[in-house]
C-alpha cells in the first residue's frame, strides 16, 4: 500500500472551528457542510438544508407562483447572513424582484406557543428519540443573524441594508440570446468559492428564476439549455456554493425534463391545490389553510450512496398567521369524521412539526 | 464483456452496481485496471464513498490500476466548430484508444467504465450520431482488446423516444443488464432498490435472477 503518501486516513476527525465562527454553515454527513434553505421545515425534511456543492432544482407549477416562495425565502436567508448572492431572471430589471424579499420575522411569541404546544405532545410521540434522529440546533432565539436558519415574515420586505452592499449581482437573461453571458458570470461567482482553499471563509448562493421561461431566446434550445445547466453543476460540485433552479417542466419536451431532474442533486416540486375541493377537503386535515403541496423528489447524496429516505414525500405548504411558510405532512382525515380515530389529527395539533402521518 | 446499468427512475441510482463492479474489479485480479470516465460525479465523491466501502481510491489511482478521466467540464465544441473538426467523438475515443493499447501491451484487463451515458449525450449537445459513434469506437475495444465495457443510463428520458436510438443500441450491444427500482413494495430504510438481471444469449434474453440491495 501506498505508506509512503502522509494521507489522512478516512478515521481522522478534522476538528474545525468553521461553523462556530460561521452560524451560516453546519457540518453535514460524509464531509459535506449545509447551507440553510430559509425554510426550517425544509431543512428539516432534508437532513440539515441544502449540500453545499449541490444544484438544487425545482419543478414549478404554470398555475402558481409557489416556487417563488421558496426561492425568497432562500436569496433572503443568504443575504442576512452575508453569504454572496447571484441572482438571474427573465425580468428586465431583477433588482426589483430583491424588494420582495421577506424580512426576519421580528416577534417570536408566535413560535413559543407552538413550542411549548410541542411538549404538551413530547409524551405522546417520546418514542421518536430512540429512532436516533439527528439533534438539528435550529431556531435558537439568539438573534436574527446569528442563527444558522431563520424564520422570514413574508408580510414584511427585507430591510435595503441587507441588499444594498457588493455581495448581491443580479442578471438579466431576457435579452440574451443564449446562455453564455450567464455561464461565464455563473463561472466568475463560484470561482470566488472555490473548494482549493482549506478552510471555507463564507458559502455562495446562486438563484435562477424560472429557467426555461418562453420569454428567454433561448428558451426552444433544449440541448443549449442541458448544456448550461450540465456545467453549471460542474462548476458548482467544486466550489462552496448552491445553485437553486426553477425551472417549468411543462413548458418543456419531456425527455429534457426528464434529464435536467436527473441533473438535478436535490430535486423539489411544487403544486397547487384547487380550490374548494370537496374530495380532497374531506381527505386531508387542515384543508382549506394549504397553499399548495410541495414533493421532495430526491435529495443530494454527495460522498455516499446511501440514499436518504423519508418517511413522508409531500407536504403541504401553510402560511402560519399568513406570514411564515410551513410546510407539514399531509395527515388523512379521520374517515367517519368522529373523534377518537388514531389516524387522524386535528388541524390545531399539527404545528410545524411532522406529526401522524399514514404509515405502516 | 458488455454490461448496461439502467435506472428508471430519477429517485433510484443505479451507482450501486457500478462501485460494486468497480470493488471487484479491484480485488478480483492484481492485474486488472479501470478506466473510468467521469461525467457525473467528481473523483472526491468517487474517494469518499469507496473509502467507506473499505478501499483507497488515490492509492488505487497511485498506482495506475484506477484511471480516473474527469469529463466533468468536457462540451463538444460548438455546431460551426464542429464542422471543421474531425470529430469530438473521435477525440474523446482517441483518448481512451491510447490509454487501452498502453495497458495492453502490460497484458492488464481493462474495464471501461462511464457513469452517466445522459450526461455524455448532454456533452455532446445532443448529436446522437457523436454518441453512438463513441459507443461503437467502444464497443470495438470488448473485441479487439477484450476490455468490459460498464455504462449506466436512464431509461426514462427516452420513453418518449427522443434519442432512444442511444438507448436501443446499448441494449442490444449489451451481454448483460441490470436494472434498477424502487422496491415495487414501496420505501425502505433497510433495503433501497430491487434489481432485475438479463443475460443476453444469441440475442434472446432470459432473466437471470433478481435480487434487492441495500447501500448501506
Amino acid at each position: 500500500m501506498a505508506a509512503t503518501r502522509a494521507r489522512v486516513s478516512s478515521f481522522s476527525r478534522n476538528v474545525s472551528t468553521e461553523t462556530s465562527q460561521n452560524p451560516g454553515l453546519k457540518h453535514g454527513p460524509n464531509g459535506t457542510m449545509f447551507i440553510s434553505s430559509g425554510i426550517p421545515d425544509l431543512d428539516k425534511i432534508l437532513g440539515g438544508g441544502f449540500s453545499l456543492g449541490s444544484l438544487v432544482m425545482v419543478m414549478e407549477d404554470a398555475e402558481a407562483p409557489h416556487h417563488m416562495l421558496l426561492l425568497r425565502n432562500f436569496m433572503s436567508q443568504g443575504l442576512v447572513q452575508k453569504q454572496p448572492l447571484l441572482y438571474a431572471s427573465a425580468s428586465r430589471d431583477p433588482k426589483r424582484f430583491l424588494g420582495t424579499l421577506p424580512s426576519l420575522a421580528s416577534l417570536k411569541g408566535d413560535k413559543s406557543s407552538d413550542l411549548s404546544h410541542e411538549k404538551d405532545l413530547r409524551i405522546a410521540w417520546q418514542y421518536k428519540k430512540y429512532f436516533g434522529e439527528p439533534q438539528l440546533n435550529l431556531n435558537t432565539n439568539n438573534g436574527g443573524q446569528h442563527d444558522y436558519c431563520n424564520d422570514f415574515d413574508l408580510r414584511k420586505p427585507l430591510d435595503r441594508q441587507f441588499f444594498s452592499g457588493s455581495n448581491v449581482d443580479c442578471v438579466s437573461i431576457n435579452d440574451s440570446p443564449n446562455l453564455t453571458a450567464l455561464q461565464d458570470r455563473c463561472a466568475g461567482f463560484l470561482a470566488k468559492f472555490s473548494r482549493n482553499e482549506g478552510c471555507i471563509r463564507t458559502a455562495g448562493r446562486i438563484a435562477i428564476q424560472s429557467f426555461c421561461s418562453p420569454q428567454c431566446k433561448y428558451s426552444n434550445e433544449e440541448w443549449h439549455m442541458l448544456s448550461f445547466i450540465r456545467s453549471l453543476k460542474g462548476m458548482a460540485r467544486t466550489s462552496n456554493a448552491v445553485v437553486v433552479v426553477t425551472f417549468p417542466p411543462s413548458l418543456l419536451s419531456p425527455s429534457c425534463s426528464k434529464r435536467l431532474q436527473h441533473m438535478a442533486d436535490t430535486l423539489l416540486s411544487v403544486k397547487t391545490i384547487p380550490d374548494e375541493d370537496k374530495e380532497l377537503a374531506k381527505l386531508l386535515t387542515g384543508y382549506q389553510d394549504m397553499i399548495g403541496l410541495l414533493n421532495v423528489h430526491k435529495i443530494a447524496r454527495l460522498n455516499t450512496q446511501v440514499p436518504v429516505i423519508l418517511e413522508a414525500t409531500t407536504f403541504s405548504l401553510k402560511l402560519h398567521k399568513r406570514r411564515f411558510l410551513v410546510l407539514e405532512c399531509l395527515n388523512q382525515a379521520p374517515v367517519d369524521g368522529s373523534s377518537g380515530s388514531s389516524y387522524g389529527t386535528s388541524g390545531g395539533c399539527s404545528g410545524s412539526t411532522k406529526t401522524g402521518s399514514l404509515d405502516f | 464483456m458488455r454490461l448496461k446499468c439502467d435506472n428508471g427512475r430519477v429517485d433510484t441510482s443505479s451507482a450501486l452496481v457500478l462501485h460494486h463492479i468497480l470493488k471487484r474489479s479491484f480485488s478480483s485480479s492484481p492485474s486488472s485496471v479501470v478506466l473510468f470516465l467521469a461525467f457525473s460525479q467528481p473523483f472526491s465523491h468517487y474517494d469518499r464513498v469507496f473509502r467507506k466501502l473499505g478501499c483507497n481510491l488515490a492509492a488505487q489511482r497511485d498506482n495506475d490500476r484506477f484511471l480516473f478521466l474527469d469529463m466533468l467540464m468536457l462540451q463538444c465544441p460548438g455546431e460551426k466548430i464542429r464542422e471543421t473538426q474531425s470529430g469530438w467523438a473521435a477525440s474523446v475515443f482517441e483518448q481512451i484508444e491510447r490509454v487501452i493499447t498502453a495497458l495492453h501491451e502490460d497484458k492488464k484487463f481493462i474495464s471501461i467504465i462511464i457513469d452517466d451515458i445522459s450526461f455524455l449525450e448532454v456533452a455532446a449537445n445532443g448529436s446522437s450520431s457523436d454518441v453512438l459513434n463513441l459507443l461503437h469506437y467502444c464497443h470495438t475495444l470488448t473485441s479487439e482488446y477484450g476490455c468490459a465495457f460498464i455504462a449506466l443510463g436512464h431509461k426514462d428520458i427516452y420513453l418518449n423516444g427522443d434519442n432512444a436510438a442511444i438507448i436501443l443500441e446499448m441494449e442490444y450491444y449489451a451481454d448483460i443488464l441490470v436494472r434498477a427500482e424502487p422496491l415495487s413494495t414501496g420505501l425502505a430504510k433497510d433495503v433501497h432498490e430491487q434489481r432485475a438481471f438479463s443475460r443476453f444469449q444469441k440475442g434472446e434474453g432470459e432473466p437471470l435472477r433478481g435480487g434487492a440491495e441495500s447501500s448501506n
